[in-house]
């Protein structure tokens, strides 16, 4: 056992419980230093975003005592009694750690499936603790691993594709209608939780200009900073309606606001030019029979999370191709580690074997006094030619099979049987 | 005298090509069929590549018979049939590299397909050679061939726009329609390529005139054929127009294409085949 983790997420921790665990960068340094200081791991990597604190590390002995001590550390660290983290904290080793990180950085592991901040997150830590040097060869090895597993599952398969939340299908919608946002310009009518989403959802994607149109002169002004707009007065609509091409209307009124003949009179002000409403007011905002007009596409709220039920559909059916991925990263990392184990077995076995080879010789050589020293030389070399056709000449093809790495699983129980005897000796 | 197309057929050159530039196209369409539903980046760069291909092999195909028979392609129906095709793959290329945009593919490469298979499914044909060639009348042809493959590619891109329009206004939106280029690109593939088609009718229409002035000394304004293209001519110009002007802009701009098309095929087909004298197979 090699790589060692210990952590906790969304799924097994609420957000009382991870906020307390959580890291911040300093701490996070401050951690894999004291880790490393005090013997726990040797390598030590902090992956913490608002929905997982985990440590990766390698620990110097392999044995599940490292993520007991780990945990223990983790509540000392954070000054959390232990037996609060003891439900939510899991423990992961080497194969199956491996695959929480990959998963993980696919972002398979996310609460909102296939997101891709937790690419970055993954990038970031890593980036971080290479630099502070807390990582070393495993870890190295291990996170650039699963960077490709991030990179290759969000270009190969369709799992982050598609907008997820209300917000992101209505700035797609408005992508699909309008190409790139950067020339585009949105009015924001009223304020709400959604809207806001959406509003920062186009500010991300380059939207131009933003303008706030609220019956409280306050409000809207208070809102224009916020989203760094410009006001439009409350009721001057056909100003109001020519310029944008997307309009964000979540304002609390009984009746619709943005009636049809306001909406017809506002497109011929526009020359037609394409319009897409949202509307995420409850009750509407906005008169159903505007969506019969010319270029004009409404879309309310219920519109917007049919679309996004569809979606998660369409990305749940993607994930085992992105299982497939991880698995096949997978093995090719736990190769890599064999391969590294196998070599450093090999070059073991080689040096104790040359130490036994002299010891042997120089016993068996002291009665045998017709030998000339030539002879004995040539003795040693005959010996040392054996040695090297029955070790040399399979380190070699370790090195190159790799089809032959993945059949040896097991190095530990290699190296018991040639190398654990010596303390019995 | 010149062969007939029938042993031209025979020749083995002609077939390799034939054959290379069919599997191009058929591989091509495949993938840009695959992109388009799975959204894979590689599938659309094979898509192209393919693409390509086909358009270098389908060069050979049709410079490997006119060697054979000793004539420019385009002197008969195979031949226009065929050229129409190759350029309609040439314009679609230009566009995708212009707007970076690969998912109409595989809507334009079954026209390619079906424009190339057909041309050598048509009749041998053993129409007299035109009374002159040189220059002025190549250009002549190859130009209005451009110009009816910009259109047709405008046509495709055109019923794309209706369709995801009626998507994004029905609220239904599939695995494909995410695919799709936006409705804007869709508006600006549209026009540019009409542009094309304005830009090398024009010029392939006055080439036209001049052939004629040098070989006859004189114009004549009897066939319906002229009428027709002018005809076109205006249509298109109205198109783009239209397309940026208030009333029309969007959808009914993109109808407005697609009518545009259906004379330009009126004038493919019937004015062609019946009515015109000088213009049989362009």
């Amino acid at each position: 056992m090699e790589i060692v983790l210990v952590g906790l997420n969304h799924r097994t921790a609420p957000v009382e419980v991870r906020e307390r665990v959580s890291f911040t960068t300093e701490q996070a340094r401050r951690a894999a230093e004291e880790l490393r200081a005090r013997g726990i791991l040797e390598e030590t990597l902090v992956l913490s975003t608002c929905n997982r604190s985990e440590v990766y590390g390698v620990p110097p002995e392999a044995s599940h005592e490292s993520a007991v001590g780990l945990s223990s550390f983790l509540s000392e660290f954070h000054s959390v009694r232990p037996d609060l983290l003891s439900g939510s904290l899991y423990h992961h080793y080497d194969r199956e750690a491996v695959r929480h990180l990959f998963r993980v950085s696919a972002g398979l592991d996310s609460m909102l499936l296939g997101e891709a901040e937790i690419l970055g997150q993954v990038r970031e830590a890593y980036r971080f603790a290479h630099e502070h040097g807390a990582t070393g060869p495993v870890l190295n090895r291990l996170f650039q691993g699963a960077l490709e597993v991030g990179k290759r599952v969000r270009t190969e398969t369709e799992l982050g594709t598609r907008p997820m939340s209300v917000a992101s299908a209505g700035v797609k919608l408005a992508e699909r209608i309008f190409g790139k946002l950067n020339e585009r310009s949105a009015l924001v009518l009223g304020a709400g939780t959604i809207s806001e989403q959406v509003v920062e959802q186009l500010r991300s994607r380059g939207i131009a200009h933003l303008f706030v149109m609220n019956r409280s002169r306050e409000r809207a002004e208070k809102l224009a900073q916020q989203f760094g707009g410009k006001i439009v007065g409350w009721g001057e609509w056909e100003t109001a309606l020519k310029g944008p091409d997307v309009v964000v209307a979540s304002l609390s009124a009984e009746e619709p606001v943005l009636r049809r003949e306001m909406l017809v009179r506002a497109m011929a002000a526009r020359g037609n030019r394409a319009l897409l409403l949202m509307d995420l007011g409850l009750p509407r905002n906005i008169e159903a029979a505007a969506a019969e007009l010319y270029n004009v596409y409404v879309y309310n709220v219920d519109d917007l999370a049919d679309i996004v039920q569809q979606n998660r559909q369409a990305r749940e059916s993607e994930i085992p191709r992105a299982e497939a991925i991880v698995e096949e990263h997978l093995a090719k990392f736990l190769s890599w580690q064999a391969s590294v184990e196998l070599v450093g077995l090999v070059e073991e076995l080689r040096s104790r074997l040359r130490s036994e080879r002299g010891a042997f010789l120089s016993s068996r050589l002291e009665t045998m006094n017709h030998l000339s020293a030539a002879d004995i030389r040539r003795i040693e070399t005959l010996m040392d030619d054996l040695l090297k056709k029955l070790l040399l000449e399979p380190a070699e093809r370790l090195r190159g099979e790799r089809e032959l790495r993945r059949k040896i699983q097991n190095v530990e129980a290699l190296r018991d049987l040639f190398l654990r005897d010596r303390e019995k000796l | 005298m010149a062969q007939t197309p029938g042993t031209v057929l025979l020749n083995e050159m002609t077939n390799v090509f034939l054959i290379l530039t069919t599997l191009a196209y058929l591989l091509s369409l495949g993938f840009y069929v695959h992109y388009l539903y799975s959204g894979r980046e590689f599938a659309g760069r094979f898509g192209t590549l393919l693409l390509a291909l086909g358009v270098v092999a389908h060069y050979f195909a049709l410079l490997e018979r006119s060697r054979g028979s000793h004539t420019v392609p385009y002197h008969d129906l195979y031949g226009s049939m065929s050229l129409f095709g190759w350029l309609l793959a040439l314009t679609y290329l230009g566009l995708e590299l212009y707007h970076r945009q690969r998912s109409v593919g595989a809507f334009v490469l079954p026209f390619i397909l079906v424009f190339f298979l057909a041309a050598h499914l048509a009749p041998a044909d053993r129409l007299a050679p035109p009374p002159a060639r040189g220059p002025a009348f190549a250009f002549h042809v190859t130009l209005s061939i451009l110009a009816y493959a910009a259109f047709a590619l405008s046509f495709v891109v055109s019923m794309i726009f209706l369709a995801e329009a009626r998507h994004l206004r029905n609220r239904k939106l599939g695995t494909v329609v995410w695919r799709l280029p936006s409705l804007e690109l869709l508006d600006r593939m549209s026009r540019s390529s009409v542009l094309i088609g304005l830009i090398s009718i024009t010029i392939g229409t006055i080439l036209g005139f001049v052939w004629v002035d040098r070989l006859t000394g004189q114009y004549s304004f009897y066939d319906p054929k002229y009428v027709i293209t002018l005809f076109v001519l205006l249509l298109y110009a109205v198109y783009s127009w239209l397309a940026r002007s208030a009333a029309w802009r969007g959808a009914r701009a993109s109808k407005l294409c697609i009518f545009n098309f259906v004379i330009v095929v009126l004038s493919f087909t019937v004015v062609n085949l019946y009515l015109s004298h000088s213009h049989r197979y362009f």
